[in-house]
């Protein structure tokens, strides 16, 4: 019975030094040559079970059978050599080094003390050609788009001899056209014998391309089924434990004055390369203007720059008419603008400090909060319970560090934070990214609420099922442009928009970005 | 209190002993008499009154560099300069002391808020090069303790020597003296302003808008900076903070019984101890009266043990490195940690299940 299976991973137990239970007697069993799903929420036990098996994380109880033998792995060298590949969502590779040389790095052919470059070469587009990867293997990293470096990324771990590929949701950076590509190099490995765990939320790609999904809740596993038996609402009921409302009875948007003037907006980033090119909108107050884009397309600068976290830039940017150039982020921030950061960890928040202290850090000089030095602690305190509360932050106490808490509810303290201001412009970028289905619709309805009041809200998004649902008027940016605009959101087709965001459809003159001249 | 708090107590009284335990092997090791060693670290300063009150004044000065070092480094201001910062605030007090010729209760005020400031100033050095050059304040504060030290001795040798005295200035007078507390020992009205200082830090650091600014920018300064909190006036405020805090423990320390005349030409090693004071109390100044009278406790017991046996000093510099890199090694003792929070964890789960 047990020799199907080349991998069994049994009972795996596994606490984390912040006391969080991550894995609870959790079971996976793969079968040779099947994709199979590792489906679930974020922060549902899915990372830690895989890091378990490429040897990160040391299980508290449990074992793993390879091939039917019970082994222990060490380290990820040590998953290597057994023949496990993991594929980060972070890509681990060398952006100044060429494709070929990534692909050796650490495994290298020698000649004498050096290494052998023309031969790295050539087994580099051995296994490229082995595998049918169309790659040009001495092209830099950096210059290279994501959807290639994935496949870098999956070379790599091929060329050191993986049966078992690990792939941490591959289909997060990639455009629809991207994915569709690697689905088909996936089932080609499938039928060459390799056995491929898929991480994933995206049910529609699992229908597509699974053969069994493992399904996670809360640091346990629901069961595996077969792809084939289960449908998606079945799966998702099992993800979440409920019905998850996928799309949300949005009122008709009730437009106010123009928050937001942004005319011929140039930024450059640091290294002199333009990143924002001659962009001009307008925002009105009411509704959410979508801005859809794969990343790295000038999102971030423009953010940067509407929140004064960048201050070199060309154009104008009015907040309710009055010039921002000579405003500090604090002269933005006092202008009434929310700013949820894309990056939680490094920016959204100070993980050593306290739940309390992270939910005022832009507001702690209001009257309400403090005198000419001291804080009114008290009132903090009162004030840090009743946001725990309201937003429904999963904590021991508003004492708790920000740090020991899941990024479900990390980012609802930083959404407790912005938006308790009562803004009248809120920036959201990447809200809802890599945190789990029930936190993501809170935060969603939250935006959707705050717009039915009035505020102005800018939503960029890698998550095309948010923007669409979420968004009054869409927006698609490539090359720090908007490559199209829609007004009517509902009439554009994922395939529509995958080809925008690819520069495969520009739109030279784009109607309804700004309101008047 | 959780688990983990609890269990970091555990962990830094489970250092101390084991560097104590380290500290004795040594003694048995170099010491013809090392029963009585031990014995005379230990309860040595328990002995007598005297002995006692020893403890008191040692730690006076030790709650002053080790608040200062608390402000900087929750700030993650990383500056060594409290060192220097002591030895130039007592060269001030006493200079002033001596050149100003104040009335009783206005002289010392007078003199211990320019070692205030003088000692604010000098920290704040490695501030303004990192603002306007990007050095770090690490290295800079390092290197200009030395600054320090020679241009004091300069002073001290050219303007206020007393050539009757060899290395030493002339006798402060006595209206600029810190008044005595408790007649027969030294402990002065410095223990008081000292323990001020700790509130007053505490309070600065833990219920002002400007330590809530400085904790912020220490703990994730891009966090700081989306925020719109000013990181150039963090870096400037917590080290002229830090080092007024030094400065006026340096000049504290020259006005006490224990000095007559300004006699420092060598540093004193307080700006150095004031991080191990900063590690034991965790960045909170109102816990350094704690660490500064342990560390205390241990520097009196290691003299009287210089005193009446045959081991040297250096014994206790050994216990203090110990504790140090144990208490802010993260790894030590993981696996126990580890152990207490998956059983909690544990417990915790059950109890879920129970409901």
């Amino acid at each position: 019975m047990s020799d199907q299976y080349v991998l069994q991973m049994q009972n795996i137990m596994k606490i984390y030094g912040n006391g969080v239970v991550a894995n609870e007697d959790v079971s996976l069993s793969l079968k040779k040559g099947e994709i199979h799903s590792l489906l679930g929420e974020n922060g549902a036990g899915k990372s830690t079970l895989m890091k378990v098996l490429f040897g990160i994380e040391t299980p508290d109880s449990g074992k793993i059978l390879l091939n039917g033998q019970e082994t222990t792995i060490k380290s990820p060298m040590d998953a290597i050599s057994k023949g496990i590949g993991m594929v980060h969502q972070h890509f681990m590779l060398v952006p100044s080094l060429t494709v070929a040389e990534n692909i050796i790095l650490g495994v290298e052919p020698k000649k004498g003390l050096f290494i052998d470059m023309k031969q790295a070469v050539a087994e580099a587009r051995r296994i490229a050609e082995q595998y049918n990867f169309d790659i040009d293997v001495t092209a830099k990293v950096e210059e290279i788009p994501v959807g290639v470096k994935q496949k870098v990324e999956i070379l790599k771990a091929l060329y050191r001899g993986a049966d078992i590929l690990i792939l941490d949701e591959p289909t997060a950076v990639l455009t629809p056209q991207e994915t569709d590509e690697l689905f088909v190099q996936l089932e080609k490995l499938r039928a060459d014998g390799h056995t491929i765990i898929f991480i994933s939320h995206k049910l529609d790609e699992i229908k597509r391309i699974c053969n069994r999904a493992t399904i996670m809740r809360n640091g346990r596993s629901m069961g595996t089924y077969e792809v084939s038996e289960i449908s998606t609402d079945d799966m998702s009921k099992l993800m979440v434990g409920r019905e998850v409302v996928l799309t949300f009875d949005k009122k008709p948007p009730v437009l106010k004055e123009v928050m937001l003037r942004v005319r011929d907006l140039t930024v450059h980033n640091a290294q002199g390369v333009l990143k924002v090119d001659r962009l001009s909108f307008d925002l009105k107050g009411g509704e959410i203007l979508g801005i859809a884009g794969v990343e790295g397309n000038g999102q971030s600068e423009l953010i940067n720059t509407l929140t004064a976290i960048n201050k070199s830039y060309g154009g104008e940017i009015f907040i309710k008419g009055a010039d921002i150039r000579q405003d500090s982020v604090k002269g933005v921030r006092e202008r009434k603008l929310g700013h949820i950061p894309e990056d939680r960890m490094t920016s959204g928040c100070a993980g050593n400090l306290s739940i309390r202290e992270n939910m005022f850090s832009n507001q702690y000089t209001d009257p309400a909060y403090s005198g000419k030095f001291l804080l009114k602690t008290k009132v903090l305190a009162r004030r840090a319970a009743e946001l725990v509360k309201e937003y429904l932050v999963k904590c021991k106490n508003p004492e708790q560090n920000v740090g020991m808490l899941s990024g479900g509810n990390i980012q609802k303290v930083i959404v407790a934070r912005e938006f308790s201001i009562s803004p009248d412009i809120i920036i959201a970028n990447q809200p809802t990214r890599g945190i789990d289905v029930g936190a993501a619709e809170f935060i969603r309805r939250r935006l959707l609420e705050y717009r039915d009041a009035g505020c102005a809200v800018i939503l960029v998004s890698a998550d095309l099922n948010e923007v669409f649902s979420l968004s009054d008027r869409l927006a698609v940016m490539y090359k720090g442009k908007f490559s199209g605009l829609f007004t009517d959101v509902g009439s554009v087709t994922e395939e529509q928009l995958g080809q925008y965001m690819l520069g495969l459809r520009h739109d030279e003159e784009l109607g309804g970005a700004i309101y008047e001249r | 209190m959780s688990a983990e708090k609890r269990f970091e107590i555990f962990r830094l009284f489970f250092s101390i002993l084991i560097a104590l335990l380290v500290s004795f092997a040594l003694i048995f090791l170099v010491s013809k008499q090392p029963v009585a060693a031990i014995m005379a670290l230990i309860t040595g300063p328990f002995k007598s009154g005297r002995n006692l009150a020893n403890v008191v004044e040692a730690m006076i000065p030790l709650i002053f560099t080790g608040t200062g070092v608390c402000i900087m480094f929750a700030a993650n201001q990383i500056n060594l300069a409290s060192e220097g910062a002591f030895h130039l605030g007592g060269l001030v007090a006493a200079a002033f002391a001596l050149k100003l010729a104040l009335p009783a209760g206005l002289a010392p005020a007078v003199c211990l808020i320019l070692a205030a400031a003088a000692g604010a100033l000098f920290t704040a050095l490695p501030a303004i090069l990192k603002i306007k050059t990007g050095a770090s304040e690490m290295v800079a504060s390092l290197m200009i303790n030395y600054l320090s030290l020679w241009f004091c001795t300069f002073i001290l040798m050219h303007f206020i020597l007393d050539p009757a005295a060899g290395a030493a200035s002339y006798s402060l007078p006595k209206t600029a003296k810190l008044l005595t507390l408790f007649s027969g020992t030294r402990i002065h009205f410095g223990l008081i302003i000292a323990l001020v200082v700790a509130v007053l830090g505490h309070v600065f650091l833990y219920q002002s808008k400007m330590g809530y600014e400085l904790r912020i920018a220490g703990s994730n300064k891009q966090f700081a900076e989306y925020s719109g909190i000013d990181i150039v006036k963090v870096i400037l405020i917590s080290q002229l903070v830090g080092g007024a805090v030094a400065g006026l423990g340096g000049g504290v320390e020259i006005l006490s019984p224990i000095y007559s005349r300004f006699t420092w030409t060598s540093l004193l090693g307080y700006g150095w101890d004031a991080i191990v004071i900063c590690t034991l109390a965790k960045k909170d100044p109102l816990k350094t009266p704690l660490a500064a009278l342990f560390l205390a406790y241990l520097r009196t017991g290691a003299s009287i043990m210089a005193r009446t046996t045959d081991v040297t000093l250096e014994v206790v510099q050994i216990t203090q490195g110990v504790i140090i890199l144990l208490a802010v090694a993260e790894q030590f003792l993981s696996k126990t940690k580890h152990r207490i929070i998956a059983r909690e964890a544990k417990a915790a789960l059950q109890k879920e299940e129970a409901a």
